[in-house]
């Protein structure tokens, strides 16, 4: 029987990037995937013979980039190119069938926000500013294992005093601000800013990405900064797309990890994690088939790792209960369109660079109160908000000639719908969605060749991330940093011996960073055999 | 603002300090301030006095925020009775609102509907006397007719030589414009761009906002900030006024004297000269002005940076601007400046000097 040093449940691309830095360390590493392909949702897949879709996550920006560097993502295949604009159109209000668009340039920039609001303009470069020294500020903090301000072993201890050191060392007025992130609701963090509905709107939609929380429940302005950490070729959120889809990313990673020696398995999902005594010794497949390693690492959500492969019986009774509080409550949903022509919006009907950049139904922070509203009482936003991207404007080869593709990122869509989640409600999804964007590019529903809808069931059935949680759970505070995914536990290792986890339910979690990959690596790599 | 009207700046230098120059210097920022409370909101945001500032006049001055730290600099216009225009690089339309909080004044951005046109050079003053605009001393402006369109005319620029600005309303600027450059021909006027006034505001050691500053609102860690009293603008901050914005921290800093200043550096032709004939060839000088930071050194020592120089074909000299730490800002103290000779990082001697370095009598005559 063949032997390994490491073997981890789940490719993910946290899971890839795990197995990447320990082979590359020397390790024996052999990736465990359920599926028939890695990268758990950031895949890319032939949806519609012709058409290629990032079927789940489909933008890349947090990335770290040391990932980049160090497993040279570039050589392996990665290429990034840059999505510069935003564009919001208005049905209502003060700008009705107009638009906000948020361009790249800076001048071009000024002089479009200054037609909505010339303060704003201004305030538009002290905030940017702002969160550019607030994502540098917490930037350390997401490529190391989080220290727990309550534990007394001395390495956490030394952590902590030199992250004490580094907080001390920001200017007074940083940390303030920072504190007020942490806190604040990102609707009240944005008012403090901004007079334009638009501009509010559009910015508070990165606080609510992924949780089940309005823009005006406090925490969301801290999910708003998580978004601005995101960094390209050294600049702060930066987003991009990545060419052929996010199921590049994780194809760069994986060929990453096999040039290193890494064994890669698909469609050998794991089903136990086998236990001697308190330690982890390897795991049973589901033909039967066991696989043993002194060390395993699991990239699936903490619900599947501890209730589903570990299981509530190996594990102490208080850990099991901090698990189970752990919240998911997954609220988004995908709408991914195969289209005969580009959609025209009404407030911009001619192609043009507005149409390779995103485009925000997220018309203001009402509007999206309303979708939570909706949302809150287990019902589907009648007006949901949507962050659009069409990949085939930067990558041809996504679409036949001429034809493109449509990536509709939605919500709210809970994963506790009132009634359950059936065909019907999936259907009603989808027309809701169609029929809003509708609204804002009439010619929208005579382009749509195909589509294909995802709920939050969906996504937890077909990638396995609990309730659809698109983070692995909330990203909200209490479940953050050293809470993450539970006290005393967020250093990548679990109460059971031998057993690492990674994934975006630790830290620091969510979206398409591998940073947690990186450090349960690191984690494993400095721990003592 | 264009960075040339023709393939090469050179001509539209020379004429800046021979003949006249017309430049389009509309993009700047302008704000009308005007109501009872328009002079003291001023004054509380700029070190200058302003509540002194006659009608007709207009005063340069830097502003800072509370730490005394310069946020921008530009022109403040008394145009009338309780109206002001404050001209700006960055925007400050809601650091004017901001501050005015309780004042009974009202602050409109005119920046799109003003339009702005710079004449400069020696020929400035007849060009204009010959459309019948009205004398005027230096930094001071006046309302006039060009062609029968109204337009303010004030003796400012930057170019440190005789100069003058004309504002109007943006839809009269095309045809205010094509009246100067009409009458300007006898003259020898040309239109030009930044890369010919640049080299220009060196001469006249005119600082350049992002160039040789950073502005505090775009600092991204406290060494990048500057007072006015190390960009060599002491004389615009008044302690000897009550209440003004940074007035505090100045006043500290005047007590203490600043640790840095901004000064004229000039190079040693003969030391440049040395390092390029050690490789074999003549001398070469940068034919457009640069903007980047460049190391000077004192005793194998950094002791700071210069943040902008190019050649003066006018005063045939390798000048440039510098930030100096205490004590070497010191005029006349001895300096090396790197220079790259032929994919070489060398030094040339260069010493500190008094700018500004073109200061033509005609400027204030």
């Amino acid at each position: 029987m063949k032997t390994y040093d490491v073997i981890i449940a789940g490719g993910g691309h946290n899971g890839l990037a795990c197995a990447a830095y320990l082979a590359r360390a020397g390790r024996k590493v052999l990736v465990l995937e359920r599926r028939e392909r890695v990268g758990g949702a950031a895949m890319s897949e032939e949806v519609f013979p012709g058409f290629r879709f990032s079927v789940f996550s489909y933008v890349v920006s947090l990335l770290r980039p040391e990932i980049i560097r160090e497993l040279e993502l570039a050589r392996h295949g990665l290429q990034i190119l840059p999505l510069e604009s935003t564009l919001t159109p208005l049905l209502d209000g003060p700008m009705s069938g107009s638009y906000l668009a948020q361009w790249s340039d800076h001048d071009q920039n000024r002089r479009e926000l200054a037609r909505h609001s010339p303060r704003d303009a201004e305030a538009y470069d002290e905030f940017g500013l702002l969160l550019h020294r607030m994502a540098r500020a917490v930037k350390p903090l997401l490529s190391t294992a989080p220290p727990d301000p309550a534990s007394r072993d001395p390495r956490q201890l030394l952590d902590l005093l030199s992250l004490g050191r580094y907080f001390r060392g920001l200017p007074e007025r940083d940390l303030h601000a920072l504190w007020k992130l942490l806190t604040m609701s990102a609707a009240d963090y944005l008012d403090e800013w901004f007079d334009s509905e638009a501009l509010k709107g559009t910015k508070s939609a990165s606080g609510i990405i992924g949780t089940l929380l309005g823009p005006r429940s406090p925490g969301t302005a801290y999910v708003l900064l998580h978004h601005y950490m995101g960094e390209l070729d050294g600049v702060f959120r930066a987003w991009g797309f990545a060419r052929g889809g996010n199921g590049s990313v994780s194809a760069a990673i994986a060929a990453a990890a096999q040039a290193h020696g890494a064994e890669i398995r698909t469609q050998a999902p794991v089903s136990k994690i086998l236990l001697a005594g308190e330690r982890a010794v390897g795991v049973v497949l589901e033909g039967g088939e066991e696989l043993r390693a002194p060390v395993i690492v699991s990239g699936a959500d903490p619900r599947r790792t501890f209730l589903g492969l570990v299981g509530e019986a190996h594990l102490p009774d208080e850990f099991v209960g901090a698990i189970k509080r752990y919240k998911f409550r997954g609220a988004s949903a995908k709408v991914n369109l195969a289209l005969g022509e580009l959609p025209r919006f009404t407030c911009m009907p001619q192609p043009g660079p507005h149409l390779r950049g995103a485009v925000s139904i997220s018309p203001s922070v009402d509007y999206l109160e309303r979708a939570y509203d909706d949302a809150k009482y287990g019902e589907i936003s009648r007006r949901p908000y949507m962050d659009i991207v069409m990949p085939s404007m930067l990558d041809p080869s996504m679409a036949p000639p001429g034809k493109h593709v449509m990536s509709i990122f939605v919500q709210y869509a809970p994963y506790h719908l009132n009634g359950g989640w059936n065909d019907a409600r999936r259907e009603q999804l989808g027309d809701t969605v169609i029929d809003t964007l509708a609204q804002y590019a009439p010619n929208l529903k005579g382009a749509i060749l195909h589509r294909q809808v995802i709920t939050p069931a969906d996504i937890e059935r077909i990638v396995g991330l609990a309730e659809g949680n698109i983070f692995q759970g909330e990203l909200t505070l209490q479940q953050m940093f050293f809470l993450r995914p539970a006290p005393a536990w967020s250093r990548y290792r679990t109460p059971v011996h031998g057993l690492f986890q990674c994934g975006s339910g630790t830290h620091p979690g969510g979206g398409v960073m591998g940073a947690s990959g990186r450090n349960a690596a690191m984690a494993i790599l400095g721990a003592r055999a | 603002m264009a960075s040339s009207y023709e393939l090469t700046h050179e001509r539209e230098y020379h004429v800046i300090r021979s003949a006249a120059a017309l430049f389009d210097v509309s993009p700047l920022y302008k704000y009308r301030v005007s109501g009872r409370d328009a002079a003291h909101l001023l004054d509380l945001v700029v070190p200058r006095n302003v509540v002194k500032a006659e009608i007709g006049q207009v005063l340069y001055t830097p502003w800072c925020d509370h730490a005394g730290k310069v946020i921008d600099d530009g022109t403040v216009a008394h145009l009338g009775e309780d109206t002001f225009r404050m001209t700006s690089a960055e925007p400050n339309l809601r650091w004017l609102g901001d501050n005015a909080a309780g004042m009974q004044v009202e602050i409109t951005e005119v920046s799109d509907s003003i339009a702005a046109l710079s004449l400069q050079g020696p020929m400035a003053w007849a060009i204009l006397e010959s459309l019948g605009a009205p004398q005027l001393k230096y930094f001071r402006l006046a309302p006039a007719r060009i062609h029968d369109i109204p337009v303010e005319i004030s003796r400012t620029g930057y170019t440190g030589d005789l100069g003058f600005e004309i504002w109007m309303k943006s839809a009269d600027a095309l045809p205010v414009w094509d009246a100067l450059i009409e009458a300007g021909r006898a003259y020898g006027i040309m239109p030009a761009g930044m890369l010919a006034l640049d080299i220009a505001r060196i001469e006249a050691g005119l600082m350049l906002i992002d160039v040789d500053y950073v502005p505090a609102r775009k600092a991204l860690i406290t060494s990048q900030l500057s007072s006015p009293f190390e960009l060599d603008l002491g004389w615009t901050v008044n302690l000897t006024k009550e209440r003004f914005i940074g007035r505090a921290a100045l006043a500290e800093e005047k007590a203490r004297g600043p640790q840095w200043q901004f000064v004229g550096i000039e190079l040693d032709w003969n030391s440049l000269e040395r390092l390029y004939a050690e490789v074999g060839l003549a001398t070469r000088l940068p034919s457009a002005a640069w903007r980047m930071s460049v190391p000077l050194y004192a005793g194998g020592e950094q002791v700071g940076y210069a943040t902008s120089g190019g050649w003066s074909p006018l005063l045939k000299k390798y000048l440039a601007l510098a930030h100096l730490r205490a004590p070497w800002f010191a005029q006349g103290t001895p300096l090396e400046m790197e220079i790259t000779v032929e994919h070489r990082r060398k030094r040339a001697a260069a010493a500190v000097v008094k700018k500004p370095f073109f200061d033509p009598p005609r400027k204030k005559a």
